[in-house]
């Protein structure tokens, strides 16, 4: 077997969604392995592992576990983070919808670890149909009694709860979800404190992504030295790779970290559409910075080959154009969805964002002058690194790495625009 | 307010938090399911079902995108316009929509059947271009399919 036929996340068995197919496959016996260990050698398994959050940020999982404090007095929580809302981003509701009971495994192995005694899942609002099918799977899970008082005849209780969005992509950074799981408008908040100490209700929170919870239940059944052979070993394990575009065959593909990114362009997603030419590619969802066709011989999908590439690997949502995509226009439409969804709690992004567009739309309106170009990357450089949360740097990469990587089309429209006024 | 199968919903959903504050958005969603729209009313209710104030619940109303506090259509068009769509075509399908249901984005039909919506990124750029409709997603759609399914809808 290649490391390209691993698939743990999204296998090819029919009807896994139903949970006796799930334990037919083996499901749930890593729980039961589990509930036998001690929650901190678990804690130590999944570090050992290199489990890396799937939602952007890449964050150690089993690190990021391990903050949560072992004698609390208070109440402990997890979130399980389904507000999948990044352009470009559409893995998550595969698992939802094709393997819901390893996020569901994954997310009581993690609480049990943690000592966690309610789990939410925060699932973006749109998301009707694949709450749904979660909302099904748990209730499986609670008559076969995973779920619920004693689990699994242990002596360990714990609750899963889902919990509907209503429409906002700020509530995917964790503080918002938090104060929109609260019932407030879904404001980021200010950090320290951190989610481990001061979380939901103030009480030791963790969040974690659905696939990232996903992938836990393997690491303790098969151990952290079987998953650090998958991939790269300091980012391993699959990915659930989406992409979108122009191309053949978009889709979700499970494949190993460190695939070649032209593999998955020409290779398992049948090239680009009438055979044109690649233009750019937007790796990792629309936040990660834009890089140019000509430029990705060799690199590789994972967090390190991607930042020496210039960009992120995100939540490995990558987007393909082709010779013919306008890229300002573009961009317009990225900087648009940005000023939509910034919370308006700092001035930088509520501002820039609402700059960015208007200077990006007067370019494609051919109305720009060449000095607009230096004052939306001056608005850009000004908004990173100087909000609450990560959505003003996820506005400034995309607009610092077209202008970067594709100026000369921010020029034309502009030159152009000249000409036709002689 | 809220009819005896939803206030029982409510109730249940109350359970599985700390504080009753926690319910705002599960008890928004029973309200607008029920009556389509967030009336000034229903949030006076749900301010007093749950214990806070009438402003916190404004506040919530306005801040999210998926709550209207006016009619909508029957048939509530949302047509996705982020990258994924945008680079397949979903310009395109807006006006087409736009012109088969004489509204423009943002408008509802006079009729009351139709609103149409440009949204942001639905997660499914995969299947782009895609549309929801009220709950539920269309993708892979070309005009002649959205002809056929306003044609349904009809």
């Amino acid at each position: 077997m290649t490391d390209t036929d691993i698939k743990y996340l999204l296998p090819e068995i029919p009807e896994l969604h139903k949970i006796e197919v799930y334990e037919k496959e083996g499901g749930y016996e890593a729980l039961q392995k589990a509930l036998a260990m001690k929650p901190d050698d678990i804690i130590e398994e999944v570090k050992k592992s290199n489990l890396r959050g799937r939602g952007g940020a890449c964050f150690p999982a089993g690190l990021k576990w391990s903050f949560m404090p072992k004698n609390s007095e208070r109440p402990k929580y997890l979130c399980v983070n389904a507000d999948e809302g990044e352009p470009g981003t559409f893995k998550d509701r595969e698992i939802l919808e094709h393997n819901p009971h390893a996020l569901i495994e994954g997310t009581l192995i993690a609480s049990y670890a943690m000592g966690v005694t309610t789990a939410y899942v925060y699932i973006r609002g749109e998301y009707v149909k694949w709450m749904k099918l979660l909302e099904d799977a748990i209730e499986e899970a609670y008559a076969k009694n995973y779920i619920g008082k004693n689990i699994a005849g242990s002596k360990y209780s714990v609750d899963i709860y889902v919990h509907r969005g209503a429409g906002a992509y700020i509530c995917g950074e964790e503080s918002s979800l938090m104060n929109s799981l609260e019932g407030e408008r879904g404001y980021p908040r200010v950090k320290p404190p951190f989610p481990a100490q001061f979380g939901l209700w103030g009480c030791p929170t963790t969040i974690n992504n659905v696939e990232t919870l996903a992938n836990v239940p393997v690491i303790i059944k098969n151990g952290a030295e079987w998953y650090l052979k998958i991939g790269v070993e300091k980012h391993p394990g699959t990915l659930l790779y989406g992409v979108s575009g122009h191309v053949n065959n978009p889709g979700v593909f499970e494949l190993p970290t460190g695939v070649l990114l032209t593999d998955l362009i020409y290779k398992y997603a049948g090239g680009i559409r009438d055979d044109k030419k690649l233009k750019a590619v937007i790796p990792g969802g629309s936040s990660t910075p834009i890089l140019r066709g000509d430029s990705i011989e060799g690199v590789r999908m994972d967090a390190d080959s991607l930042i020496e590439a210039g960009s992120s690997i995100g939540t490995g949502g990558v987007i393909v154009m082709d010779e013919d995509t306008d890229i300002p226009k573009i961009l317009e439409r990225i900087s648009r969805f940005y000023h939509h969804e910034s919370c308006g709690q700092c001035t930088p992004c509520r501002e820039g964002t609402g700059w960015m567009e208007k200077i990006i739309r007067r370019i494609n309106r051919g109305e720009g002058t060449m000095k607009d170009i230096d004052v939306l990357r001056d608005v850009a450089d000004n908004i990173e690194g100087n909000t609450i949360c990560a959505l003003g740097d996820a506005a400034a990469w995309p607009v610092q790495s077209a202008i970067r990587r594709f100026r000369g089309e921010f020029e034309a429209k502009i030159k152009m625009e000249k000409t036709v006024a002689a | 307010m809220l009819n005896e199968t939803r206030r029982e919903q409510l109730d249940k959903i109350i359970k599985r938090y700390p504080y009753k504050q926690a319910a705002l958005l599960p008890a928004l969603h029973l309200v607008q399911e029920q009556e389509g729209y967030i009336t000034k009313e229903a949030m006076q209710y749900i301010a007093d079902y749950l214990e806070i104030p009438y402003g916190h619940v404004l506040g919530v109303v306005t801040f999210y995108t998926m709550f209207y506090d006016k009619p909508m259509g029957r048939h509530h068009i949302q047509v996705c316009t982020n990258i994924s769509c945008q680079l397949l075509g979903s310009e395109t399908l807006v006006s087409h929509i736009s012109k088969e249901c004489g509204i423009k984005p943002g408008e509802t039909s006079e009729d009351g059947t139709f609103t149409l919506s440009e949204v942001e990124c639905l997660g499914s750029c995969g299947t782009a271009p895609m549309m929801q409709i009220n709950d539920d997603y269309y993708e892979n759609l070309t005009v002649e399919k959205v002809e056929a399914i306003l044609k349904s809808l009809k």
